[in-house]
């Protein structure tokens, strides 16, 4: 079973209906410690402000549970967008510490006014697979949504999954072993998405 | 590199999909949901659902069509149309949709952007301003709320600043004059805003060929967007859903 975590943040919504579109069944979107304990994966949705992300997971008290999950049962958790970067240890976005499931930070895009690039980052981009991996098909072109102001900076090389360009080459999927994560929307990228979910479903 | 999104913008009214020209004259395109489903199939960049009755007839969203739109919807999907509080906007939120967008609540609730930013991010708050000519000489352009029925005292330009410091981080900008047309967009509004703002711009109202995207993206829009381009084929306007493949759009930008 998957859980979608139910931390009263986040579009749950176009996730549960991409799950149902492609006949992923186990799936259940649940706050309850004893559900998420019962799952085989883990998908960490989110949108909207990092220390507003973190205050809900520490009030949800999921904290310890996902933390069992992904370190120590090292079951497949997979962070989406705002929930990739909650996964990471801080954010220039906010002052509260992140989870930390992984060796990185969450960086504030910055370019210089003459670039004409808009921040948040809001669009298609195709996405460079540097591994190979059971998440995201490796050697044909996908291309995914994203919206975002903020990115992550994995310190472990080894991690990065996938990268993208916006006017800095950014890493837009990390994988450090069990542990999963992409700021891109796979829930909103069509086909491309589908078969990330799938493949997610797969692991 | 980011490739600019091609955004059809779908107008309900009565819960079914229509089209004008400058705001009026709207005629039935189709069903809502079964329209979605074809953008679906064609693997659109985006879509913008506005319904155009909800501040007439003062009345909530309707939540049940949104639901049923977002379950075939596997793309970004925004949702605009009589959003005037936070629960209702949590509401959409919750249907599925990715972002909201504010027209007539912008102005008259600025306060509903702020909350709005804050509890879902700036990235999916979106602003929609329609931009019409006024004055004696049709000289100058004004800000028109209410399904371009009222106007503001503030220029286009002062109008979006104002947005952005309440955490927009989006602005769908509309041409009142241009809309329906086809005969491409007003390039020197969207000029003048997005070489003043920093937040993404998608440039509506006149689009009726790839050159006019072109001419608008060249001007500054991050995003494209149009109505009758997408749905209406030839001179006789028959309704046919149309959207340009990814290497055609891909060719002109």
């Amino acid at each position: 079973m998957i859980a979608v975590i139910d931390y009263g943040i986040g579009n749950i919504g176009s996730v549960l209906n991409m799950f149902k579109k492609i006949g992923v069944k186990d799936v259940c979107f649940t706050g309850k410690e004893e559900d998420i304990k019962a799952a085989d994966k883990i998908l960490l949705p989110g949108v909207g402000s990092f220390d507003r992300g973190m205050d809900s997971l520490k009030r949800s008290g999921l904290i310890p549970v996902l933390k069992d999950f992904a370190l120590v049962d090292k079951k497949p958790i997979l962070g989406i967008c705002l929930g990739m970067q909650l996964l990471t240890s801080r954010s220039d976005e906010g002052q509260s510490n992140g989870l930390g499931f992984i060796n990185g930070e969450t960086l504030a895009f910055s370019f210089p006014k003459e670039s004409n690039l808009k921040i948040p980052h809001m669009g298609w981009n195709e996405v460079m697979v540097e591994k190979e991996n059971t998440l995201i098909p490796y050697g044909t072109s996908s291309r995914f949504y994203f919206v975002h102001s903020y990115y992550v900076k994995c310190h472990n090389d080894a991690d990065i999954l996938a990268t993208a360009n916006y006017g800095i080459n950014f890493t837009c999927a990390f994988q450090c072993d069990n542990i999963f994560g992409t700021q891109f929307h796979p829930e909103k990228s069509h086909k491309f998405g589908m078969q990330v979910l799938k493949n997610f479903s797969l692991i | 590199m980011i490739r600019p999104r091609l955004i059809p913008i779908l107008l309900i009214q009565d819960g079914g999909l229509v089209k004008g020209v400058n705001f009026k004259k709207h005629v039935y395109v189709g069903d809502p949901v079964n329209v979605v489903k074809i953008f679906n199939e064609k693997e659109v960049d985006e879509i913008a659902i506005l319904d155009i009755s909800c501040t007439v007839e003062n009345r909530d969203p309707n939540y049940e069509l949104i639901s049923e739109i977002t379950s075939e919807a596997f793309m970004p999907l925004s949702y605009g149309g009589g959003l005037k509080s936070i629960e209702q906007v949590r509401k959409i939120f919750h249907s599925g949709v990715e972002k909201v967008i504010f027209n007539t609540s912008a102005y008259l609730n600025p306060n509903l952007i702020k909350e709005t930013a804050k509890e879902f991010g700036s990235s999916s708050t979106v602003v929609s301003i329609d931009v019409k000519t006024s004055g004696f000489f049709k000289s100058t352009k004004k800000v028109f709320i209410q399904n371009s029925r009222k106007q503001i005292e503030l220029t286009p330009l002062e109008y979006s600043k104002m947005l952005v410091d309440l955490g927009a981080g989006e602005i769908i900008l509309t041409s009142v004059d241009h809309e329906g047309l086809m005969a491409g967009y007003d390039n020197d509004l969207i000029e003048e805003i997005t070489s003043n703002l920093e937040i993404p711009v998608v440039a509506n109202g006149g689009a009726g060929n790839m050159d006019h995207f072109k001419q608008a993206l060249n001007h500054g829009a991050s995003a494209v967007a149009a109505g009758s381009f997408f749905v209406f084929q030839g001179t006789h306007k028959a309704v046919l859903i149309t959207y340009p493949s990814y290497s055609d759009f891909s060719q002109i930008i």
